[in-house]
């Protein structure tokens, strides 16, 4: 029952919901306000003052804050206001170190084409500039303050979306600057990594930590059997840097482009994904019927696991001791295709396709050489296999689509939908019956785990066992529902957490959608969509159905949590202080 | 606190304390207090004003310290000067007389003529 | 308890910073020594306003006011005046007839021209003795609106009485408690903004350090009148005294029912808190403060929702000024009637100011709002030190502008200073004399926006700063043809663009000077040339072969070797070497020095 108010936008009635803003009444009559700033749901601060409009007041409004009224007269162009957003965005730009040609944003820069949209060809108050050392000491994000605009995006998604708060605005007037406490650098803060701050970011500000000259190194070096695998959020997402509709995935051409790039070896995480099913299904059965720690969480989303590790130090027994997909796909390479292919594990070098930046601190971790080996030898991000691409003048759109390879390339519609929230949850609903009693139920979409919403639960009855699963993605989400847990609150078997929004299809190495979109679509359901789709047309949409697990099992690990298994493709957690007590 | 009563109570039992830092004309008491006067026993006069306004709640009237007046023969000396500027000044006196002059001249608006120095100096 | 003489000792922060408490330790010493504990009271107070003579020490009943008191004139008040009852002459305030010293204080012109409202008990009573507070009516206006009026009358009452905002903006204080009183909420909270940050201004510490219970009873009746059982007060942290004294006056009313459940009786239940400020001076705006108040860094948001509606913690909160509130008690009891006798038309009661400048009466005034500026500064103020001019007025702090001498007889109030391009604010108020260069003045009001503002908006953040390097640019002998237009288009657009109040009114002080001093700002632009003498970059010093009788003096204290000659010669400067600090002209004996 939304009630509605008439206004006047610049001469126009228009009827917009009570509770509406400015801009969004705008909006739909098909006037355009300019926004830096605004990022839906997530910053609405009114703070670059781009958006600002003349409501009669004493000074100009910002759009995207100003609720709409009964008889409000608003006029979003006119000399003066057209003059106020020039005069703000040349002081922007005024103290903005413009490498624009060198900068990882030039061409995909919010700022870039604001300016361009404003006519701003001089920049009339140039004056000082502030030089600020860049924090590239973090295994995965880069920060440079040089060319942040301070539109606090990144702050508001790490410390409302995320309750991490590893960045704020400090200091004031003109050094004002968005850094961690004390200025540490990010790598000492509880920074879980997840990279929402820089898919947030509408510059060059922040960025990942760049793996891709490594990763050509290793490529070039013919001693190295260089094998690349690929999450499967990145799929769903590659496509819209080569021109996609939000949403197609583009699999065949991907793994076309990946063979072109040189990689002796293109396999799926996806199977991997499978794996880590069997693995944490049986987990979840065992500790379900002999009394272990429950509720037991899910261990893939390494932003999740370091958020656990400071915050929730207490509730490291909670989670499943499954490696993620990443680094069980790594040990599995180094050890079991390692025998099988004949090739010393040493020359193996894995990189991995994520949509994460966090998996690059992930494969740091030393705990994760269970091999003897580094599970994974590099990480980069969708975005960096979109640099590698372009930059080795593969035309993409024009490849033919290709295959995964064997031995392990063929996965699951389980282990696909592993990249949106509830994936997890949704793959594990679908073998758990068959872990449990060996035999199928006929759930195999489990709607109830899908979608955006911030928690969903879902109660699933095998063998008169009730078993009832919370899932949460972004990590504000997964606070809430930890605190419930803690409390007694709420009570639950199995909770799947990813410390992004929408999961991983909403990574922090995903290819970087502007405001303009982010504010306009869900791109959450939209990259989705890609993943339901592909998981649609698969033969096999059960991990336990997955004929190479099968037989990896049957030639080398077993069973699920056997002995060699329990070796290589589990692990455990460290607590961590939130802040370094020194 | 209960009611407007309490408050009252308090605010005049402290408005006595405090009625010496008002600047509206009133009735000021002068003691004589230098050397001859304090030798004479001044001091002991002083109290007895102070001391006997007290007891008769009257906060309306200063008792304040002047140096030596002239007539140190006459110690101790003690100038009234009522709210018109008016004064009398009285002599020779000790407590017993101070108490008399609060009761006659003060309370009463009568000089106490027989203490004046027109008195002493017939 | 009777005492035979009062002294009165100001404890405020001004006072208390030239050796108060040392004086104070002499003076119970000595008191002891001499047997008159028992006499003799010394009453602790808050600020007398004027600060210019402090220490201030005042002995009833004779109403002896001493100004400069130092602790070795203890033994001396003592002996003299407390033993002997002989005032010491020297030690009091002003030149008038000493022989008719009571009441001396009310009869110099500094006091006697002040209407002292919100400042009534300032310098009175002890700010730590509530029954001081209660002996001057205090808390009878909370007891009659609680007992005599509906929260719509109290409401009603304040704005009959015309009372506006006294921090800044000037709103008319009644409509904002009808306003949060309109809204419907399980919570509402009542604040008071003692964030007082204006260069030079400190009237709210006076009145929280001299008389903190008026703004007790102010919120509690606030409280009542709009719905709210919850107060803060947000102060400074700077302002250890202030909050100090408030803290003692919060226990004492909490012990005396005057806060905390069903004060007198009724159901109306009322506690207060009080926040720190880190020192922010943008937490002085509204809602700066409250996103402080609840744990985040101070940074204003966007109005609406205005406070009223959605404040503190999102619920209906109110939040006025230390002043605004001081003056709530006196309406009640005294009515809206007569607080409306007082002011002009638009601009009801009095207002505070702190006079500082080339003003000889430096310090805390409250006067009438209509006075004119002459009368502040001539017979208030005593005057411009060494008969200079008067050049400008600057009041508003760094969100106001400078009054000209052309308009020294415009009464002040509200809308007369918003219209000359000037703002009340909460009171500072700096003269200036002709050697004060108004570019200069300029440049350090921005100076300060630039390093205070939140950084939030671009139009602040970088547009003071570009603002600012201009004025400096200008100031250094280095301003373009173009410059002085280029701030008057960033100052306008940073008044249309900024987010906060703050950031509206920064650039004003630029936009008053230029307003009524172009051919200044246009002598330092084209002509590089500072007509007051005070931009370094673009004075020069000259020795005057006339007057110099080669004395080689200064030759030898130039710290750059910049003047030579020969002796008994006139001396003559190199331009090029001289730095422009002007040792030489302090040192020379024949004034020869001249700089241009």
């Amino acid at each position: 029952m939304s009630e509605y108010v008439t206004l006047t936008i610049d001469g126009k009635e228009v009827k917009a919901p009570v509770g509406s803003t400015v801009l969004e009444a705008a909006k739909s009559v098909g006037i355009n306000i300019p926004t830096l700033c605004f990022l839906k749901g997530i910053n609405e601060i009114g703070a670059c003052r781009m958006c600002v409009v003349d409501v009669g007041a004493r000074s100009l409004q910002a759009a995207c804050m100003y609720p709409v009224s009964e008889g409000l007269k608003v006029i979003t162009n006119s000399p003066k206001i057209r003059e106020a957003r020039r005069v703000t965005l040349e002081l922007i730009l005024s103290s903005h170190e413009k490498k624009c040609l060198s900068c990882v944003r030039n061409i995909n820069c919010e700022l870039q084409k604001l300016a361009q949209e404003l006519n701003i060809h001089d920049i009339r108050f140039e004056g000082e500039l502030q030089h600020y050392p860049i924090d590239d000491l973090s295994h995965s994000i880069v920060r440079d303050p040089n060319k942040c605009v301070l539109c606090r995006r990144c702050v508001s998604v790490c410390k409302n979306v995320q309750t991490v708060s590893a960045i704020e605005t400090v200091d004031r007037g003109y050094k004002t600057i968005v850094a961690s406490p004390f200025h540490m650098p990010l790598k000492d803060t509880p920074c879980v990594n997840c990279g929402q701050c820089i898919v947030a970011c509408p510059v060059g500000a922040l960025r990942e930590k760049n793996s891709t000259d490594k990763v050509w190194e290793a490529l070039n070096n013919k001693d190295l059997h260089v094998v690349v695998q690929t999450a499967p959020a990145v799929r769903a997402a590659i496509g819209e840097e080569f021109g996609y509709p939000i949403g197609t995935p583009v699999t065949g051409k991907m793994v076309a482009a990946l063979k072109k790039l040189g990689f002796a070896k293109v396999f799926d995480t996806d199977t991997a994904a499978d794996l880590t099913i069997m693995e944490e299904g049986t987990e979840l059965v065992d500790r379900i019927k002999n009394n272990g720690v429950l509720p037991m969480i899910t261990s893939c989303s390494p932003g999740w696991i370091k958020f656990c590790e400071h915050f929730y130090p207490d509730m490291l027994d909670n989670l499943s001791t499954c490696k993620s997909p990443q680094n069980m796909f790594g040990a599995v390479l180094k050890s079991y295709y390692a025998e099988k292919m004949g090739i010393d594990p040493a020359k193996i070098f894995v990189v991995s396709v994520m949509p994460c930046t966090a998996k690059k601190f992930e494969a740091e971790r030393p705990e994760l050489a269970s091999t003897g080996y580094p599970d994974v030898d590099e990480v980069i991000t969708t975005r960096e296999l979109v640099q590698m691409i372009r930059e080795s003048g593969i035309d993409f759109r024009n490849l033919e689509d290709e295959e995964f390879d064997d031995p392990m390339g063929e996965a699951t519609g389980a282990g696909v939908i592993f990249g949106a929230t509830g994936g997890v949850m949704e793959a594990a609903l679908r073998s758990v019956p068959y872990l449990l009693t060996g035999k199928d139920d006929d759930n195999i979409d489990i709607n109830v785990v899908r979608g955006t919403d911030g928690i969903k639960e879902a109660e699933l009855e095998v063998a008169g066992i009730k078993i009832k699963a919370a899932v949460a993605h972004g990590l504000g989400n997964a606070r809430k529902l930890l605190d419930k847990v803690k409390a007694g609150e709420a009570e639950y078997h199995f909770i799947e957490i990813m410390a992004c929004p929408g999961g991983c299809v909403c990574g922090g190495g995903q290819p970087i959608q502007p405001a303009s979109v982010r504010n306009e679509i869900n791109l959450m359901a939209e990259r989705a969509k890609a993943l339901y789709q592909e998981d649609q047309n698969l033969t096999y949409r059960r991990s336990h159905q997955n004929p190479g697990v099968l037989k990896m099992y049957e030639e080398y690990f077993e069973k699920p949590g056997g002995h060699k298994a329990h070796k290589l493709l589990h692990t455990h957690y460290v607590a961590r202080e939130i802040y370094p007590e020194e | 606190m209960k009611s407007i009563e309490e408050l009252k109570a308090i605010r005049d039992r402290t408005l006595k304390e405090m009625s010496i830092r008002d600047n509206e004309d009133k009735m000021r008491i002068v003691v004589g207090m230098a050397t001859c006067g304090i030798a004479a026993g001044a001091k002991n006069v002083m109290n007895a004003f102070i001391d006997e306004l007290n007891k008769r709640n009257i906060n309306n009237v200063t008792v304040s310290m002047t140096g030596c007046i002239g007539i140190c023969r006459l110690e101790p000396v003690a100038e009234v000067f009522d709210a018109t500027g008016e004064k009398t000044t009285y002599v020779k006196l000790d407590a017993e007389k101070a108490r008399r002059i609060v009761a006659e001249h003060i309370v009463n608006q009568k000089v106490v003529t027989e203490f004046t120095v027109g008195a002493a100096e017939r | 308890m009777v005492y035979r003489s009062h002294v009165l000792i100001c404890n405020g922060t001004g006072c208390t910073a030239s050796k108060v408490p040392e004086i104070m330790a002499r003076l119970e010493k000595a008191l002891a020594e001499k047997g008159l504990e028992k006499e003799v009271k010394i009453v602790k107070t808050g600020c007398f306003g004027l600060c210019e003579k402090g220490p201030i020490m005042v002995v009833y009943p004779e109403g002896a006011t001493y100004c400069h008191v130092a602790p070795d004139d203890i033994e001396e008040i003592v002996n003299e005046h407390l033993v002997k009852g002989r005032i010491v002459k020297r030690l009091l305030l002003g030149d008038k007839d000493v022989e008719d010293v009571a009441k001396s204080l009310d009869n110099v012109g500094f006091f006697n021209r002040q209407v002292r409202i919100a400042l009534r008990n300032c310098g009175v009573i002890n700010p730590e003795v509530i029954d001081e507070y209660i002996a001057r009516d205090g808390y009878m206006a909370l007891a009659k609106a609680l007992t005599e009026m509906t929260p719509q009358q109290v409401i009603d009452e304040i704005k009959k009485s015309g009372l506006r905002g006294r921090g800044g903006g000037g709103f008319p204080t009644g409509m904002k408690w009808q306003f949060a009183a309109n809204q419907v909420s399980d919570q509402k909270y009542v604040c008071c903004n003692a964030d007082e940050g204006d260069p030079g201004a400190f009237m709210d510490r006076s009145i929280l350090e001299g008389d903190p219970h008026s703004v007790i009873e102010a919120m509690a009746i606030a409280g009542y009148a709009i719905g709210a059982n919850q107060g803060y007060i947000y102060v400074r942290a700077e302002y250890p005294i202030a909050v100090q004294r408030l803290q003692i006056a919060i226990s004492q009313a909490r012990e005396y029912g005057l806060l905390g459940k069903n004060i007198f009786g009724t159901d109306f239940s009322f506690d207060l808190d009080i926040r720190l400020g880190a020192g922010a001076f943008v937490c002085g705006e509204e809602t700066a403060l409250m996103t402080s108040i609840e744990g985040h860094r101070g940074e204003p948001r966007t109005r609406p929702p205005f406070p009223a509606v959605k404040g503190l913690w999102g619920k209906p909160t109110i939040l006025n000024n230390v002043e605004t509130y001081a003056n709530i008690p006196v309406i009640l009891l005294k009515g809206a009637d007569w607080f409306n006798t007082i002011g002009t038309e638009k601009s009801k009661g009095t207002k505070v100011f702190a006079i500082g400048g080339k003003i000889n009466n430096t310090g805390l005034v409250e006067i009438p709002m209509g006075m004119t500026l002459r009368e502040v500064i001539y017979d208030i103020g005593g005057g411009i030190p060494k008969g200079k001019k008067f050049k400008a007025a600057q009041t508003g702090g760094p969100s106001g502008g400078c009054i000209p001498a052309s308009h020294i007889d415009v009464p002040i109030d509200y809308d007369n200073l918003l219209e000359l391009g000037s703002m009340m604010g909460s009171g500072g108020m700096i003269i200036m004399d002709e050697d004060n260069c108004m570019v200069d003045i300029a440049k350090f009001f921005l100076e300060f926006t630039v390093d205070e503002s939140c950084g939030k908006c671009p139009p602040c953040r970088i547009g003071t700063k570009r603002m600012y390097e201009i004025l400096d640019r200008i100031t250094s002998g280095k301003g373009e043809e173009g410059d002085i237009e280029k701030l008057e288009l960033l100052a306008e657009n940073i008044k249309q663009s900024a987010l906060c109040g703050l950031g509206q009114t920064a650039p004003n002080p630029v936009l008053s000077t230029i307003r009524y001093f172009r051919d200044e700002y246009e002598a330092h632009v084209k002509e590089h040339r500072c007509p007051a003498g005070v931009c370094r970059a673009l004075l020069k010093y000259f020795i005057i072969p006339d007057k110099c009788k080669g004395c080689s003096l200064c030759s030898k204290k130039c710290p750059v070797g910049a003047i030579s000659g020969e002796i008994k010669k006139p001396y003559v400067i190199d331009q090029n070497k001289c730095i422009k600090c002007g040792v030489c002209m302090d040192t020379c004996k024949f004034a020869a020095i001249e700089k241009k």
